[in-house]
């Protein structure tokens, strides 16, 4: 079946989300009628496939836990294979407002830009959220700023835009674990430019983040480590050539 | 002193061959995976027979005491072999990782099509 030019789907990757994601999937789907809605479920242990398919979305259930990376890539994957034009990613804890999904759309339509990231910090009130994590999104930005030539003010936004180049280079290369700053730099690396939008951001649904302060610490490494070995891997790849 | 730790570490290095060996024997082991500790178990041996062999490395390396040359030998070894399962359990990782998207997304395709066949 050949798709309509511009189509669009729409993913949600989720793990033991099955509080929320039920919620994300009806507001996405009233929000964009019509819109595919794929909710990846990186192999939860609670009723995650059973809500989401009773709420209307369909499913790619991997067969084992992969982490955040790994499942949001296997959306890209399937939504690359089916010949989607434009995915945009929210995550299933339902912290994204679906209302803000034809904004980013309108902005990667429009923009000419590969990515969109709908931004926290962009306009408006910056969510709450912890001090760790507070001084690790501060960090980074002033990581990225020399590195992307550019300001970045949401880093760690979970909810991204992306067109078919975009969709295309992820399928080969995407982060496995914290996938979103170091996707900026994949990014960057081809000469892809992003652009944030302002977004709103709501409470979780239901659960609790499992990000605790020692594991910000954590995440602050593995990604700065990541940043600087993407960095040399494609300095390297450039000699090479 | 040294002649007992040579004595345990040729023990230690007997023991080693034996267990890759017996877990070769029962696939617990893949062969390709037992050759680096075959190879690191027969260098100790070596070492840990060869005396004069030890006093040599011991001179190369600078070290006055032959017993903590062999100690930071077998520190070598045993970085080089854990760095090499390092490795292959990166690459382990990566192909798990495609295999289970890939997995996933031929079921996903499997179950469309099941969805749109008629009921027979």
């Amino acid at each position: 079946m050949a798709l309509e030019a511009g189509s669009l789907m729409v993913i949600v990757p989720a793990y033991n989300e099955a509080g929320a994601v039920g919620e994300v999937v009806r507001g996405v789907r009233e929000t964009m009628a019509g819109v595919r809605v794929l909710v990846i479920d990186d192999c939860s242990e609670d009723a995650t496939v059973s809500v989401a398919r009773h709420a209307g979305a369909e499913v790619l259930g991997l067969p084992h836990h992969l982490g955040l990376g790994g499942c949001v890539q296997a959306g890209y994957k399937l939504a690359f294979e089916l010949g989607y034009d434009y995915v945009i990613r929210v995550d299933g804890d339902g912290q994204h407002a679906p209302q803000d999904i034809p904004r980013v759309l309108d902005a990667l339509k429009t923009s000419g830009c590969q990515m969109v990231i709908g931004s926290r910090y962009a306009g408006g009130t910056p969510p709450r959220t912890s001090w760790v994590r507070g001084l690790g999104i501060r960090f980074f930005r002033l990581v990225l700023r020399p590195i992307l030539g550019r300001p970045v003010h949401d880093p760690t936004s979970g909810f991204v835009g992306v067109n078919r180049a975009a969709l295309e280079l992820f399928t080969r290369s995407f982060p496995l674990e914290y996938p979103e700053i170091e996707a900026l730099v994949v990014l960057q690396r081809k000469s892809f430019r992003f652009l944030e939008v302002p977004c709103q951001t709501r409470p979780r649904l239901a659960g609790q983040s499992t990000i605790t302060a020692l594991k910000s610490l954590y995440y602050i490494v593995h990604v700065l480590l990541g940043v600087f070995v993407n960095i040399l891997k494609y300095e390297g790849r450039r000699r090479r050539q | 002193m040294m002649d007992r730790l040579l004595m345990v570490m040729t023990g230690l290095s007997v023991a080693l061959l034996a267990l890759v060996l017996v877990s070769v024997r029962r696939a617990h082991i893949r062969v390709e995976y037992s050759v680096s500790w075959l190879v690191a178990a027969a260098v100790l041996l070596g070492l840990s027979r060869m005396h004069g062999l030890l006093a040599w490395m011991a001179a190369l390396l600078g070290v006055e005491s032959a017993p903590l040359a062999l100690l930071m030998i077998v520190f070598s070894v045993f970085l080089m072999v854990f760095f090499r399962f390092s490795v292959i359990l990166s690459h382990l990782k990566d192909h798990s990782v495609a295999l289970a998207q890939r997995v996933a997304i031929l079921e996903f395709h499997l179950r469309s099509l099941h969805e749109k066949e008629p009921d027979q």
